[in-house]
């Protein structure tokens, strides 16, 4: 059984579709991302899979359990980080996890336990007492996670938790979803670091409400299967776009940092001298190397077609 | 019910920590009362006043000497002439005269209600209303219904103002049971809504509605410390009435905690209706002070006699809680009335709060659905 299973969920706001035909399913012990730009619906669909937005049509199991019957069921085996920061900033740390562990009443052996879990977890040890306005954003992050599997959730609900986090608090961050996937808890994680869902075992790619692309990273790279990317680094990157895309052979370009990536239609990068006529064109081509796709260039061309159509 | 125990817990610590909150509910209750209080209890007393008896009878001595000895007039000055009484005025050394005509005790012998005039310096509006209403009872006082007062304020008092406070005396003790009902409004309505909605704008609400906790277990959770620092500051205040304004404790303490406690669900169940409603602090503020704060203020009672209402307005009046809070708080405190007497303004503000909780928590329950 798997631990989310998704079927054709749908929620409506007045006319306008949030969240528009939706399937997918989630294995045990999975880390399964959800990526989208603002507004794609993925809070909204992860509100549903909470018990806390009714859908409109379609259903939702989580944990086994049906999100629209018994949504106080769901609320219990779940856990979840809201996309805001949302421990209580006035509290200290151990009031914070207290209250929390009080909202899903742990016993007080249980919560015992599970405090020093969640103070080691976050590395606040010795730090209970301070208010948590104090503390810096990455043990924010770490003890809102804390808080959120106190009373250890099968299934965990992550809305953008590493959102203004440096880059080493995100990598730590990282290493605790990886342990706690690896004892077996499901985790369903949004983000807009491209890097991050690169960590993820599956992603899923969510636009205007609809899912576009789903699979592990390695599968939905496929796109690029038949229409290699040439990078391309020279001394005007601007002219050299527009040289590319005058180009027949070439779909489309675009600018990452100085260089610029050109999406080619033939399968075999080899058979167009782009360099050649790059230099004709009175351009210094300083490199031109094939690239694997990166999931942004995967991201924004799976967009570009879903806006196409 | 362990888990609305969490959320007070939570909220009782917030609150602690959060020290402007804190003194608005206990302090700034006393601190009105004292400061309104003193207003209204001392700027009126000791009214310097000049006196022109152009009737010299025994009639109009007796006038005299009723509004000299009432205690509110200091005698200042005798005096011939109106310039006289302007001259007085301009240089503030009279805040208000007393003219008695000639043919005023004759008039009075014959029945035929003579009129005295009473010249009042409306610079301050509230002082002259109350002076007018003082020399309105002095003249009741003298000779029943046959004296009427035909008072003329000095502007910037105008004609319109004077029948809007009517010139119903009022003292600070009458004020005092007004005043904490108004308080009441600020601390238990303001305070609830913003607490919650404050937790709507911080996240913190999403994290709580993620949580298996019933609607009723959080609502609870969140009223009971509010409705303990209400009460609290309520009692706070009957106390300091009782020490520095004389204000007589006739009824009894239960009653008076019985009563001050259904008008209490009434202005919670306000504050969560208005939490219910609104999405920013702000808004919820500017609602709390449309729905609660200024009925209070202006339709209870409190500050102006409902009696002296236009017809709309009076009816408006039956829907104000604070209007049931105010007979029954009045009977307790100044007449030590029994609780058995008050069965209809207690009813009223049951009903009140039944309604008022009933609808917040349909909304509270849907939202969380
Ligand atoms: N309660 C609501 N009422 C009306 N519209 C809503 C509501 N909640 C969300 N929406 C709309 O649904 C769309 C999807 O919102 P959602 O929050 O799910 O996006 P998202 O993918 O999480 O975006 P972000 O990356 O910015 O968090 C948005 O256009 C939003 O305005
Ligand atoms: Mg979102």
């Amino acid at each position: 059984m798997p631990a989310i299973d998704v079927q054709h969920l749908t929620r409506r706001f007045g006319k306008f579709v949030a969240v528009d035909d939706v399937s997918f399913r989630v294995g045990e012990g999975e880390i399964f991302g959800f990526l989208g730009a603002n507004g794609a619906g993925k809070s909204t669909t992860i509100r549903m899979l909470c018990g806390l937005l009714r859908p409109t049509s379609g259903t939702a199991l989580v944990g086994g359990v049906d999100v629209s019957r018994d949504a106080e069921g769901v609320k219990r085996r779940i856990g979840y980080m809201s996309q805001r920061f949302s421990l209580y900033e006035s509290l200290t740390v151990e009031e914070n996890i207290r209250f929390f562990a009080g909202l899903y009443g742990l016993s007080e052996e249980r919560y015992a336990e599970r405090r020093r879990f969640a103070l080691e977890m976050a590395g606040l040890e010795g730090r209970e007492t301070m208010i948590t306005r104090q503390l810096s954003g990455g043990w924010r992050q770490r003890l809102a996670l804390g808080c959120a599997i106190l009373h250890e959730p099968p299934i965990l609900f992550l809305d953008e938790p590493t959102g203004g986090v440096d880059p080493i608090s995100r990598r730590q961050f990282w290493r605790l979803i990886d342990q706690l996937a690896g004892e077996g808890v499901t985790i369903l994680v949004t983000t807009h670091y491209l890097d991050e869902a690169e960590r993820c075992g599956r992603v899923a790619i969510m636009h205007a409400g609809r899912l576009i692309g789903i699979g592990t990273v390695a599968e939905v790279k496929q796109v690029f299967a038949d229409r290699p990317i040439v990078e391309v680094r020279v001394d005007q990157p601007v002219a050299a776009m527009q040289a590319l895309d005058a180009m027949p052979e070439v779909e489309k370009t675009s600018l990452f940092g100085t260089a610029v990536h050109a999406v080619l239609k033939t399968p075999r990068a080899a058979d167009v001298p782009v360099a050649d006529r790059l230099r004709a064109a009175g351009l210094q081509v300083q490199s031109l190397v094939t690239v694997p796709p990166s999931l942004e260039d995967v991201f924004l061309d799976m967009i570009e077609k879903a806006g196409a159509r | 019910m362990r888990k609305a125990i969490a959320v007070a817990r939570k909220e009782l610590r917030q609150i602690a920590r959060d020290k402007v909150t804190l003194f608005m509910l206990l302090f700034i209750p006393a601190f009105l009362l004292v400061l309104y209080g003193y207003a209204l209890n001392f700027d009126v007393r000791h009214v310097t006043l000049a006196v022109q008896d152009r009737d010299a009878t025994a009639e109009s001595r007796a006038v005299v000497s009723a509004f000299v000895n009432s205690g509110y007039f200091d005698f200042t000055a005798r005096v011939g002439g109106e310039g006289e009484i302007e001259s007085l005025m301009d240089r503030n050394a009279v805040r208000a005269a007393l003219v008695i005509p000639e043919g005023f005790g004759r008039r009075l012998r014959q029945a035929h209600s003579p009129t005295v005039q009473v010249i009042i310096d409306g610079d301050n509006a509230n002082i002259a209303n109350t002076v007018v209403g003082y020399a309105t009872r002095i003249l009741g006082s003298v000779s029943g219904p046959t004296v009427s007062a035909a008072s003329t304020v000095a502007p910037p008092l105008s004609l319109e103002t004077r029948i809007w406070y009517n010139s119903e005396l009022r003292s600070a003790l009458f004020l005092v049971p007004g005043l904490i009902a108004y308080i009441a409004m600020i601390t238990a309505v303001v305070s609830t809504a913003l607490s919650i909605v404050r937790e709507k704008e911080n996240g913190t609400m999403e994290q709580i509605r993620m949580a298996p906790l019933g609607p009723a277990a959080y609502v609870v959770g969140k009223s009971i410390p509010y409705f303990l620092l209400s009460l609290a500051g309520e009692l706070l205040i009957v106390l300091v009435s009782m020490a520095l304004f004389d204000l007589p404790m006739r009824g009894s303490w239960g009653a008076l905690i019985l009563v001050i406690s259904l008008f209490l669900f009434g202005a919670l169940g306000t504050g969560l209706f208005v939490s219910t409603v609104a999405e920013t602090q702000q808004v919820a503020f500017q609602m709390s002070l449309l729905l609660a704060y200024l009925p209070t203020l202006m339709l209870s009672g409190f500050i102006f006699p409902i009696s002296s209402m236009p017809q709309v307005l009076q009816i408006i009046t039956y829907v104000v809680p604070a209007r049931y809070f105010l007979v029954a708080l009045r009977g307790i405190v100044l007449k030590g009335s029994a609780l058995a007497t008050l069965g209809v303004p207690m009813g009223a503000m049951v009903i009140y709060a039944v309604i008022v909780l009933g609808l917040a928590s349909v909304r509270f329950a849907r939202q969380h659905g």
